[in-house]
């Protein structure tokens, strides 16, 4: 077979279908379409949020308005109407929850045709021995259920939405809102900043080691709805907690706008796991529909010896902008970047993490996974930076890149600046193509194609996937072999 | 069981079969030997269904299905395994993880039931010890950082686990010692020697054969099977060489 007729067949069977592209039916309630002042000022009436909270997004809106969209990363991004838009979608349910169960049937079967994990749904229905997993479910922007809070409460853990965060526990809120992505930090988080819908308010006390897996599903339902989730992290001194992201998304022609914030702060002796699942509608075969997912995540170690830990399993979205980084402030402090990024079809990602070392004997490690298919095209941009009064400074990087096709694109874009002689960088980076070795070795096994594919995509991501808590790790396997279904013929 | 008949074969338009035929009736051991270049290693990869190995002309059937006309999946499943002269390294995944999923979808298209974890476990480390392979290796990734020797080991583990109806085996004594090759051979007699069995052995010297002893032996060169005969044959090619042989 030559390389055009390989091509040309693997092309045409690169045409997965997105398989949970559906529409659930639950009324919305929705702000004006546009943005200005007042889509503000609703956003935050709505959430009956106090004076000063207003003030703070009507700050970052102001701020906003002067910004300019980043164009460094190698990506294509449409001009985006941002008058075209709503900034506030509420599912009309009733007030809060005891469970889960109670629940609008509605919302629930949506989760279900997910798969919204049998350990959360065990947990849900009382199983003794299932897993403890917390779920904050997020239905579109507000947070509609929380379970077990009464647990974590027990423990003095502190895990609400956002916008209950805010009403309840405002000094908290006031004194670390902003404190490690700044407002003004680039355009989609000043965005965030002004009309962020919702989000997670986690707050781990003192040498309190958090009982459960943390965990919330993201979910985008309304057309042209842009989600802005905001989510809080506060792991005070000597504290533990592993939280979970997941996201799906329906099918949809129009392209919607994601721009999340994720704050994450670490005090002395702290430790964070942040694991993210995320399968957002890549748009069709033709690169139609599909969300841009604008995401700002950073951790601030601020307290000597604290350890943050981002995992990520990147599948799905459009346009993926996300650099989960670590500014590791504190002496001693670990820093740690997992990620798997696949694209396929007319996907792009652009995607990394920055490690900036601060802190004397500060350590960093970066593994990031990258598999393209089809036409998309997948880059690697990571930053290692360390500054002249860290001493003693540690990095170790591996970027490895799996091609399947000759269609797609692949990019490491490293960038590393040292300010101290007493750094020890280590960068390694491969790219490969899937090997037909490899794939007839599996099939003569009995695997068919994809199975094939699956299992050695899964082989080349082990080493990140194994970061994840179990059932989450699960997951993303299976999700990998769905989002290359069809990729090799 | 297995038979080819007149089977013309390229690779990059290169004609490298030229006409094989060969019957392999069940119960029998079959022996293909030949110098370098002759097609032992492209017959075992056409008979596998491997990309890029065209067939021009003839045909095969195995156990009166068309061969040639099934996925290299689809052959697996009806019962053919194939011993790679080069084992493939597969990063990141385990020989148990591997040999499970590869198991258990055959046996999903032959609408048999799985095995468990546990069961299948069982049944590996089973296997791996009548092999001599340490049970530890069977966690290790696929053949990534196996010596030669330990690759053709975790092949005949492999084999011994899937348990095929019948068996190609590409120059499975190359790179074994005396003592793998005494087991290697009792692991073929052991797990391929039956009434409903059968086996292609491909094979550039007579020291297998001295394991694992024949029915048939067939001398391929340039492409077609140049004299048949009984394990005397064999011996002979070994005294003679196969220049002689073959004249």
């Amino acid at each position: 077979m030559n390389e055009a007729v390989k091509n040309r067949e693997l092309r045409d069977k690169i045409a997965q279908d997105y398989e949970w592209g559906f529409v659930s039916d639950v009324e919305q309630e929705f702000a004006p379409k546009g943005l200005n002042e007042d889509t503000v000022r609703f956003i935050s009436g709505k959430k009956g949020e106090p004076e000063w909270m207003l003030d703070w997004r009507l700050k970052a809106f102001r701020a906003w308005l002067e910004m300019e969209e980043v164009t460094w990363a190698k990506l294509d991004i449409p001009e985006i109407d941002y008058q075209d838009a709503y900034y506030y979608a509420a599912p009309k349910t009733k007030p809060k929850l005891a469970s889960l169960d109670e629940l609008d049937p509605e919302i629930r079967r949506t989760y279900e045709k997910l798969g919204i994990p049998i350990e959360e749904q065990k947990v849900l229905a009382g199983v003794e021995g299932a897993a403890r997993v917390a779920v904050d479910a997020v239905f579109d922007s507000v947070s509609v259920a929380t379970t077990f809070r009464e647990e974590l409460k027990k423990a003095g853990v502190i895990f609400l939405s956002i916008s209950e965060a805010i009403r309840e526990h405002p000094e908290l809120v006031k004194k670390y809102l902003g404190s490690v992505v700044p407002q003004r930090d680039n355009y989609f988080a000043c965005l965030n900043s002004a009309v962020f819908s919702d989000g997670t308010f986690v707050y781990v006390p003192e040498g309190v080691r958090c009982p459960m897996e943390l965990s919330t599903y993201f979910r985008i339902n309304a057309e042209n709805t842009g989600q802005f989730e905001r989510t809080l992290i506060v792991a005070d001194k000597g504290s533990y907690v592993s939280y979970l992201e997941g996201c799906t998304a329906p099918m949809r022609d129009e392209n919607q706008l994601h721009a999340a914030v994720v704050e994450i702060f670490a005090h002395e002796d702290a430790e964070v796991k942040y694991s993210t699942v995320q399968n957002w509608y890549p748009g069709d075969k033709e690169g139609k529909g599909g969300i841009f997912n604008f995401v700002t995540k950073r951790a601030l170690c601020s307290g000597d010896r604290s350890k943050v830990s981002w995992t990520q399993v990147e599948t799905g979205s459009a346009i993926t902008w996300k650099y989960p980084s670590c500014i590791l402030k504190g002496d001693g402090s670990v820093g740690e970047f997992y990620s798997v990024a696949l694209t396929n079809n007319r996907q792009q990602a652009d995607t990394g993490t920055k490690m900036i070392h601060i802190g004397a004997n500060t350590r960093s490690t970066i593994v990031s996974k990258g598999i393209s298919a089809g036409r998309s095209n997948n880059t690697y941009r990571g930053l290692v930076r360390v500054l002249p009064r860290a001493e003693n400074v540690r990095n170790f990087t591996q970027c490895d890149s799996l091609l399947l096709g000759s269609d797609c694109g692949a990019h490491t874009v490293p960038y590393i600046e040292v300010k101290n002689p007493t750094a020890q960088i280590e960068h390694e980076a491969t790219t490969s193509k899937i090997s037909e070795d490899q794939l007839f070795y599996a099939m003569s096994r009995g695997l068919d194609a994809e199975s094939a594919v699956a299992l050695i995509v899964n082989g080349f991501a082990r080493e990140v996937l194994k970061q994840l808590p179990m059932e989450f790790a699960v997951e993303a396997q299976k999700l990998l072999g769905i989002s290359l279904e069809g990729s090799v013929g | 069981m297995l038979e080819i008949t007149n089977l013309h074969a390229t690779v990059a338009d290169k004609p490298i079969l030229n006409g094989v035929s060969l019957n392999v009736p069940a119960g029998e051991v079959h022996a293909i030997m030949g110098p370098n270049g002759s097609g032992k290693s492209t017959l075992a990869y056409v008979l596998a269904g491997r990309p890029g190995y065209e067939v021009s002309e003839g045909g095969a059937t195995f156990l009166g299905r068309d061969l040639l006309a099934m996925e290299p999946h689809e052959r697996a499943a009806a019962g053919l395994f194939l011993g790679f002269q080069y084992p493939v390294e597969i990063p990141g995944v385990s020989m148990l993880q591997f040999v499970r999923e590869a198991l258990n979808t055959q046996r999903r298209a032959r609408g048999e039931a799985e095995l468990s974890g546990a069961e299948f476990i069982k049944l590996a480390r089973e296997q791996a010890k009548l092999l001599g392979m340490d049970a530890e290796m069977l966690k290790r990734p696929v053949n990534v950082g196996f010596s030669g020797g330990e690759k053709k080991r975790a092949e005949m583990v492999q084999m011994g686990i899937i348990n095929p109806k019948f068996a190609v085996l590409d120059e499975t004594d190359s790179g074994l010692d005396i003592d793998a090759l005494k087991s290697v051979g009792a692991g073929i007699n052991r797990i391929m020697r039956g009434p409903d069995k059968g086996v292609l052995l491909i094979t550039h010297y007579q020291r297998l054969l001295d394991y694992v002893e024949p029915d048939k032996v067939h001398v391929l060169n340039a492409g077609r099977i140049v004299r048949s005969g009984g394990p005397e044959l064999a011996k002979e090619l070994e005294r003679e060489g196969y220049v002689e042989a073959a004249a």
